[in-house]
């Protein structure tokens, strides 16, 4: 039969040769990839500022030709990076990792967070990445307010490995086209977020309707992901807002 | 003597065709063997999933069939199921980044599921059974088949989950707005995973009923 040597020397032989493999197919494919992620989130940015009939194909031309300003904010609300030439996937908003920013903000650390001016119809839009947890990985997406920094014009998600069919639809109009019109403070100002409920929007007394949208059925873990990524992002934002009033 | 039998027989052998078409019906892997069922719960509320699912388990399995195979006379015995899983879990993480670098919206659509075709009990059931003990092409004839069992229940079940679930099939509505105006609903159990447990155990019961040699004594 065969000896423990041999098993011992095949098994190096064959993690070896797959890690190679494996090794080599990552480095050969990453720009490719890095690619593709970066058109994506162009893509998601201008989607959720309305603008439409963006593709793989004319999204870095439209992203440049639209978005006046690439701001980095610091938790006080001040300004701290500016960017208005093009190139903006290089400037450092675009690069900012949130996911980083956000795990600051939950130590207590300083954090910084990114926003993006986008002239839509002689309008100034803002648009705030937005990052959080669902089900079983990560969801984000991007909220664009109007220049009264209060009501949302639209918004788009993503997700990494929400279970189709049930909360993979936070991606689709069905859930997104919920939200244009809604407001992030209430009359008084406070801040309130959009919220994402279970049984029934229309069953919500009336006050809170226009804070609150319907969640997915199937999708609850997934849709309460989305209410708190909502709540977590958008509060970071409330001195930067306070001091634009 | 065989051997020089063996080299002789063609490509597509009666035999060898068997190896496709078996596991289309009488040998399914979903309603005969039961492998796969979990895969068949997650990925079948929409038929765009179920499709790429289906084509990228046929591409592995085809694929570490015909490895293996290569490979069989070499491999020691006590760690045969590592080797497969290893072999397994390369391609599909190469498929997965091929298909992350150049068709990013299917990569987008499938998310997870690609990296669970790894857990697929389909592939380590047929890498076991078959190509440890057959030469490549019959193994990969063996694997291309089982996908496509695979494949076909896929569709079936999500073609049903979609049509009532969600009134759309490949994304297109289908069911006309007046029938949602006359009170039609779409049927919320049919996206969730048990009602693809109910519909496979239909599909085995009049699969039985119409093949009574599968129904054990």
């Amino acid at each position: 039969m065969y000896s423990n040597g041999y098993i011992f020397r095949y098994a190096a032989i064959l993690v070896i040769l797959v890690a190679a493999i494996l090794s080599t197919t990552a480095l050969v494919l990453k720009p490719f990839q890095d690619r593709n992620d970066a058109v994506d989130k162009m893509q998601s940015i201008l989607a959720s500022a309305g603008f439409e009939g963006v593709d793989a194909k004319n999204a870095i031309e439209l992203f440049n030709k639209n978005i006046t300003n690439m701001m980095v904010i610091d938790a006080e609300g001040n300004v701290v990076d500016d960017y208005t030439a093009d190139g903006k996937e290089n400037s450092k908003a675009f690069k900012l990792n949130l996911k980083e920013e956000l795990y600051k903000k939950s130590v207590g650390k300083p954090f910084e967070l990114a926003m993006y001016v986008v002239q839509k119809d002689g309008h100034k839009v803002f648009i705030i990445p937005l990052r959080g947890v669902g089900l079983w990985g990560p969801i984000w997406g991007n909220i664009a307010l109007k220049d009264d920094f209060k009501t949302v014009v639209g918004v788009t998600f993503g997700h990494k490995s929400e279970t189709p069919g049930l909360g993979a639809e936070i991606e689709t109009p069905i859930f997104t086209d919920q939200f244009p019109g809604k407001t992030i403070f209430d009359e008084q100002g406070k801040f309130v977020s959009v919220g994402v409920v279970k049984g029934g929007l229309v069953n919500q007394p009336v006050e809170l309707q226009p804070h609150l949208v319907d969640a997915i059925s199937g999708g609850t873990i997934t849709s309460n992901g989305v209410g708190g990524m909502l709540k977590n992002v958008l509060e970071s934002y409330e001195p930067f807002i306070k001091k634009q009033g | 003597m065989s051997a020089s039998n063996q080299e002789k027989e063609p490509l597509f052998s009666p035999k060898n065709i068997k190896l496709l078409t078996s596991p289309l019906n009488l040998n399914n892997p979903i309603t005969v063997q039961v492998l796969g069922i979990c895969s068949a719960l997650a990925v079948t509320a929409k038929m765009k999933p179920a499709f790429v699912m289906a084509v990228s388990v046929t591409i592995v399995t085809a694929f570490s069939n015909l490895i293996i195979s290569v490979l069989r006379n070499g491999i020691p015995p006590r760690i045969r199921i590592i080797v497969q899983l290893v072999v397994i879990a390369l391609l599909v993480i190469v498929v997965d980044q091929f298909l992350k670098a150049f068709v990013y919206d299917v990569s987008k659509q499938l998310s997870v599921f690609v990296g669970l075709i790894i857990t697929n009990c389909i592939l380590m059931g047929r890498l076991e059974a078959y190509a440890m003990s057959n030469k490549p092409w019959p193994s990969f004839l063996d694997g291309l088949g089982n996908g496509f069992g695979y494949g076909m229940i896929l569709l079936m079940v999500a073609f049903i989950r979609e049509l009532f679930g969600s009134g759309t099939i490949w994304g297109f509505h289908l069911i006309p707005q007046s029938f949602y105006e006359l009170g039609y609903k779409n049927n919320g159990f049919m996206i969730l995973p048990p009602m693809a447990l109910i519909l496979i155990g239909i599909i085995i019961w009049i699969q039985r009923s119409r093949n009574p040699q599968l129904i054990e004594e």
